[in-house]
């Protein structure tokens, strides 16, 4: 075999492709479930926080920018390894599906808090004075007035977090869960051919490159004016 | 109570385990300064290849960029660490780890850059231009500066972002904290070690994620 023969034999393996393809679908199918179910409560809980850090309480928004700070500062990867091999010991069984779809979730409300209060934080301060003044409660104001402008001030920054997030489904992988690049792996290891991993490449590029550009012209629509 | 201390707060083998997750700690922080000025080195260069007029330039490096932030790190690893040898061409894990790394933070770090280098406006450069400077000076002193402090919060950001990616080199078995905190817990079967490396993680990062988050309020209260 030539060097290009050789090559194609490796990594576009076209009856490897055709035996491991509808693997590689399902993983696709399930990568896209687990993100889905991240970005959902991710994002409300990330919201939630911030709404209750608009509140004002001491004490509260000291443990939610401690837990925020927790969650920012470690690698995902730790927290999925933790939740994994750790919580059963502390009578907590879950599945590696489970362990990542909590540590990723984890992950993004910290994100989205901040980026969230942020947000918050740059409505003009009238715009609360005006609420109130006008009759409306804490809540109706921050939900009328308040949320609806602090979140398109959020819009751009958080899509690229979330992406970002997002792409460490992956990160499932080591404990078992047979996304994409689990799927990958043990196709990789079965077929003795290293196929299934072009076409878990090729998954990824089809799930992540429209997501990419698209977080590109996100971030130009909806950039904050300077 | 006692099961969860046994189980996340065992003493005995918190001791056990510290040298190893120290050997563990210098290895991570070993990446790091690997990776971090790498990462940041090519995306420089990449972001101001881009900045040329030629769109013979500009689009491969966008489409290049956006490959490798498209593709999870952890499967561009893979494929380097298990892919790469049925090619006949072995990295070993270290290897693997700093080209995957060096593609992946590099491709983040020029998109970074790209945007800093856009905030500065033309004027700038056609007014060092035209006051003699050459282009070189003209990036170095007029339009680097500015571009790096435009972005600067997003800069450190990634920066925290590369450290705590260097937790995925574990999969491939290079020896950083992650990996000998898991082979401490295989050992011990417990889970203990991992904690501590967590812990490791929390107080390595902490002053790193509030020295952002003063940033990032600045840079908001800037735009008002």
């Amino acid at each position: 075999m030539t060097g290009w023969d050789g090559f194609v034999f490796s990594f576009f393996n076209a009856r490897v492709a055709a035996d491991y393809a509808p693997k590689i679908v399902e993983g696709l199918l399930l990568t896209i479930w687990l993100a889905l179910l991240v970005v959902l409560s991710g994002l409300a809980l990330g919201l939630v926080l911030a709404v209750v850090r608009a509140a004002g309480i001491r004490v509260l928004n000291w443990a939610i920018i401690f837990t925020v700070d927790v969650f920012r500062a470690l690698p995902p990867l730790v927290l999925i390894v933790l939740i994994y091999f750790g919580l059963p010991a502390a009578g907590l069984d879950l599945s590696g599906f489970g362990a990542t779809w909590l540590a990723l979730t984890l992950v993004l409300m910290a994100f989205a808090e901040e980026i969230f209060w942020a947000g918050i934080c740059a409505v003009p301060k009238g715009q609360w004075e005006a609420g109130r003044a006008l009759g409306l409660r804490f809540l109706p104001t921050l939900r009328r007035i308040v949320l609806p402008q602090a979140i398109r001030i959020a819009v751009p920054p958080l899509t690229n977090r979330t992406i970002a997030i997002t792409k460490g489904t992956a990160l499932g992988s080591v404990v078992a869960v047979s996304e994409i690049l689990g799927a990958a792996q043990s196709g990789m290891s079965f077929s003795g051919n290293p196929t299934p991993l072009t076409l878990g490449a090729i998954a990824y590029l089809i799930l992540f490159l429209p997501v990419v550009i698209a977080g590109r012209w996100v971030e130009t629509r909806f950039r904050w004016k300077r | 109570m006692n099961n969860f201390i046994e189980a996340f707060l065992n003493v005995e083998i918190a001791v056990a385990a510290s040298p190893i997750l120290w050997m563990g700690l210098v290895q991570t922080v070993l990446l790091a300064l690997m990776t971090v000025p790498l990462g940041m080195i090519a995306g420089l260069i990449l972001a101001v290849l881009s900045a040329q007029e030629s769109r013979w330039v500009r689009w491969p490096l966008i489409g290049f960029v956006d490959f490798f932030r498209a593709i999870p790190p952890l499967v561009l690893l893979i494929f380097l660490y298990a892919g790469l040898p049925f090619a006949g061409l072995d990295l070993g894990a270290w290897g693997a780890v700093a080209l995957g790394f060096l593609l992946n933070t590099g491709a983040y770090y020029a998109e970074i850059l790209r945007a800093g280098i856009e905030s500065v406006p033309k004027g700038q450069s056609e007014a060092a231009r035209a006051l003699g400077l050459r282009r070189w000076q003209v990036w170095i002193f007029i339009v680097l500066p500015q571009a790096v402090r435009n972005v600067l919060p997003d800069l450190v950001s990634n920066t925290l972002e590369v450290v705590k990616l260097t937790s995925i080199a574990s999969v491939v078995a290079v020896p950083e904290l992650l990996f000998q905190a898991r082979q401490a817990q295989s050992v011990t079967y417990n889970a203990t070690p991992i904690l501590m490396a967590a812990l490791a993680y929390f107080i390595l990062l902490w002053p790193c994620v509030r020295l952002l988050s003063r940033l990032e309020n600045r840079q908001i209260a800037g735009r008002r």
